[in-house]
């Protein structure tokens, strides 16, 4: 049997570092307005986590100098960028794009967990619950963003579909192709 | 209360195999269930001091029970499963297709690798003709109090795991055979060698299983000393013990005098590591902790 | 042959119906099934969603009510079998005898298939289940190569489906309490296996370490494979020897097999991995749905591409091979 292993693009340094200088309060207080929103839409989400919607989970993009720490708080969520360390229930980290792939359906969790793309520490029944409900969501974040963004939504997608060509990151959710 | 001793599960040379039936003729049990349970390979070893021990335990009064394998695929194992009823005493099943052998309307017992854990379960064992269920051991006392309960309805006795390493998982596969580099057909018998299973240890050398060719075993011997009243409460009219190679008639006997009251559980535990100063204890499935864990308290009663 | 794919969610149900799946398995949420994972499975409401879909799409719902009631909760399961009777499932998969009675007597309509967790593993057995409760088809044990999967269907009438690709159970499956014996929580009471509350992940220079309820059982370096945190793929000491003592950290692919077990006379093949992505599972339904129109095509098995998706990487025939054993 043949090996192939699933390349994951990292997110190159220079625009990163850029990423870095980000002002986070209000970087905090958008990506909480943006996941309240998601919230308003799916709500199964948050009946998917059971008793895991009120863990604190730090997602940590390994190839940003931030980490986000993500309080679905039963439903009504909470997102918080920082800097360096922070306390959490659980803690999943990867490289960006592995994140962002898990969350439109262009990886398998337990794939990248084998392949140690994803390192995942702290309460593992939390972090399954987590990534079964993002899973059964089918989210995509580029739609939601593009609902958020008004008279804007036309070049909001645009700029997204082109980031998503030139980096081969999942900004958006694919269809999984039909076989009859 | 009862006490069965249940078949050995080790692979024994044929005299110490033979003494073991001999010894327990003259122990204070009431039944002895014999016969192979983990691996048809090893009964052509013994097979012919088999009658001789059913006639020496019948002789000093024993029930005398026949176990099947515990699993069962090949044509020759289903076959000596077939023929088990002939040998003329009663079979404990231990694989339901030792069910579907016996001839219709034979009164049978069933062994704890057979999955009871429910009253429909019971009853349809029942209705088959089943007379005594021993429980798998993973069982908690709450569901063990209430299959007793309709046990007794159904006019069948319940057994439950007293003393002995646990039978943990039976597999296809041989452990033995695959830890000497070896196929389970060409196996050359590795499991000979370990009385009482091989241990296996964990990365941080904790003792935690012991493998007996196909079968995986707790490292630990469970034992039930402390939650004999609660069992006895429960309504469980019989205890299983399992040989072992240290002492196994002694503690019997030690069993007897804990259920007839002359010894405490505190008292017993002792007289059990006196047999085995290396012996672990395990009771925490009765009160659905892990199995690994030990009390070395009595459980409330339910 | 009939693909049977798993759904942990609506959402996988839905990947695997548009992917080509012919079947779909799945399982309420709570302790009747034997992935009762967090976040996972359906309540009522999307299983009949669910089915509703499906049978749109000309696909099946199987619904596994596979673990064994608990003494004094039995109508848990009970009402499982008859919800699932509700939602139009084609039919329920169980394991249990006593549940099995409960549903050839309450719900005789309802199809019966033997769970693999009965680990029903010679013709005698089968045939023992079909008459006393009418099962119509049996999920083989693990433990059989494909000579005795040949020789069970030559002897029954009972239709036998089998796993082709994903986790491996080394033990006889429903007969097993190894997970128990370390967390209190088995595959047979609780449906779970070696469960995530009671697993701990910790990463040390690089070096990752799986710890299930306080016991160190395994240790991947820098660049290796991770593996499942399940107790029988653990890395142990026996006898001086270190190692995978039970199982290597590997999953089951019998892609390249399916001919054979064609000519064995088995009835659908069966793909693990309800806990698995919607990923996982669209991936894995189109491949083995192509390898099956390409046998019935009569053309050559296409080559696997499915190794990335494999616990530790690497794929193993498990007992198809009698050499397993």
């Amino acid at each position: 049997m043949h090996q192939e292993s699933v390349v994951i693009p990292i997110f190159p340094k220079g625009p990163s570092r850029v990423l870095g200088l980000l002002p986070l309060a209000p970087a905090s207080w958008t990506l909480t307005r943006f996941s309240r929103q998601i919230a308003k839409r799916h709500p199964s989400l948050f009946r998917r986590l059971g008793e895991h919607a009120h863990a604190r989970f730090v997602l940590d993009p390994t190839d940003l100098p931030l980490v986000m720490c993500l309080e679905p708080n039963g439903g009504v969520p909470r997102v918080s960028l920082l800097r360096g360390q922070c306390q959490g229930d659980a803690r999943i980290a990867g490289p960006l794009a592995a994140l962002l792939g898990l969350v439109h359906g262009a990886y398998d969790g337990d794939a990248l967990f084998f392949s140690r793309d994803l390192v995942i520490e702290g309460d593992t029944a939390a972090v399954l619950a987590l990534r079964n409900a993002i899973d059964d969501a089918e989210l995509d974040l580029a739609a939601e963003l593009g609902a958020m963004s008004g008279p804007l939504r036309q070049p909001v997608q645009r700029l997204i579909a082109l980031g998503e060509k030139t980096t081969g990151v999942a900004l958006s959710r694919h269809e999984e192709e039909y076989a009859r | 209360m009862e006490l069965t001793v249940g078949p050995n599960q080790f692979f024994w040379k044929p005299d110490p195999w033979s003494d073991l039936y001999d010894e327990l003729a003259q122990a204070p049990v009431d039944r002895v269930v014999l016969g192979e349970l983990v691996c048809s390979k090893r009964l052509p070893f013994y097979q012919d001091r088999i009658p001789a021990a059913i006639e020496t335990l019948l002789g000093a009064g024993k029930q005398v029970v026949l176990t099947s394998l515990a699993l069962i695929t090949l044509k020759r194992e289903r076959k000596m499963t077939a023929e088990l009823a002939e040998m003329g005493v009663e079979v404990e099943i231990n694989d339901l297709t030792a069910l579907a052998l016996l001839p219709e309307g034979t009164a049978f017992s069933v062994g704890p690798l057979v999955n009871v854990y429910n009253e429909g379960t019971l009853d349809w064992l029942a209705s088959k003709g089943a007379t005594r269920i021993c429980l798998p051991p993973e069982l908690p006392l709450a569901s063990v109090a209430t299959l007793a309960g309709r046990a007794r309805d159904l006019g069948v006795m319940i057994e439950v795991w007293g003393h002995g390493r646990l039978p943990l998982a039976i597999s296809g596969r041989c452990y033995h055979a695959r830890l000497h580099g070896r196929t389970k057909d060409n196996c050359q018998f590795a499991c000979e060698d370990d009385p009482d299973g091989l241990q296996v240890s964990t990365m941080e050398d904790q003792p935690f299983l012991a493998i007996n060719g196909v079968q995986t075993l707790s490292e630990t011997y469970a034992n039930a000393a402390y939650q004999i009243e609660a069992l006895d409460q429960a309504g469980v009219s019989a205890l299983r013990l399992s040989p072992q190679s240290a002492g196994f008639a002694r503690l019997c006997q030690l069993f007897r005098q804990r259920i007839d009251g002359e010894l405490d559980a505190d008292a017993l535990a002792t007289g059990v590591r006196d047999l085995d100063k290396d012996v672990r204890l395990s009771d925490g499935f009765l009160s659905a902790r892990p199995g690994v864990n030990w009390s070395g308290k009595a459980l409330a009663p339910l | 042959m009939e693909i049977v794919c798993p759904a942990g969610t609506p959402a996988a149900l839905r990947a695997a119906v548009k992917a080509g799946a012919h079947t779909i398995y799945c399982g309420f949420n709570d302790e009747t099934n034997a992935r009762n994972f967090p976040g996972l499975n359906f309540d009522r409401a999307e299983m009949r969603e669910g089915v509703r879909f499906a049978h749109d799409m000309g696909s099946k719902v199987l619904i596994a009510i596979n673990t064994f009631p608990r003494a004094g909760a039995e109508h848990i399961w009970h009402n499982a079998v008859s919800d699932a009777a509700e939602a139009g499932a084609d039919a329920v998969i169980l394991a249990d005898p006593g549940l099995l009675a409960y549903a050839a007597q309450n719900h005789p309509a309802l199809r019966r298939h033997l769970s693999v967790q009965a680990a029903a593993a010679n013709a005698d057995v089968i045939n023992y289940y079909a008459k006393c409760f009418d099962v119509k088809r049996v999920v083989l044990p693990r433990v059989l190569s494909i000579p005795e999967i040949a020789a069970i269907n030559a002897e029954t009438e009972v239709e036998t489906e089998v796993f082709v690709f994903g986790g491996l159970c080394v033990m006889a499956e429903g007969r097993c309490s190894l997970s128990s014996f370390v967390t209190g929580l088995s595959p047979n009471m609780n449906g779970v296996c070696s469960p995530a509350s009671h697993v701990d992940y910790h990463e040390d220079n690089d070096a990752l370490s799986v710890r299930l309820g306080g016991y160190t059982i395994h240790r991947a370096e820098k660049g290796e494979p991770a593996p499942y945190p399940t107790l029988c793929k653990g890395c142990f000491t026996s006898a001086d020897k270190k190692g995978y003592l039970f199982e290597d950290p590997v999953s089951l692919n019998a892609e390249q097999l399916i001919p054979q077990l064609k000519k064995a006379g088995v009835t659908a093949l069966k793909i693990e991995g309800r806990q698995r992505s919607r990923s996982y599972v669209a991936q894995v339904v189109r491949n083995f749905r192509a390898a099956v129109d390409a046998l019935e095509a009569g053309q050559p098995m296409p080559e696997g591409m499915l190794a990335q998706l494999s616990e530790g990487q690497a794929g193993t025939t498990g007992a198809y091979r009698k050499i397993w054993r």
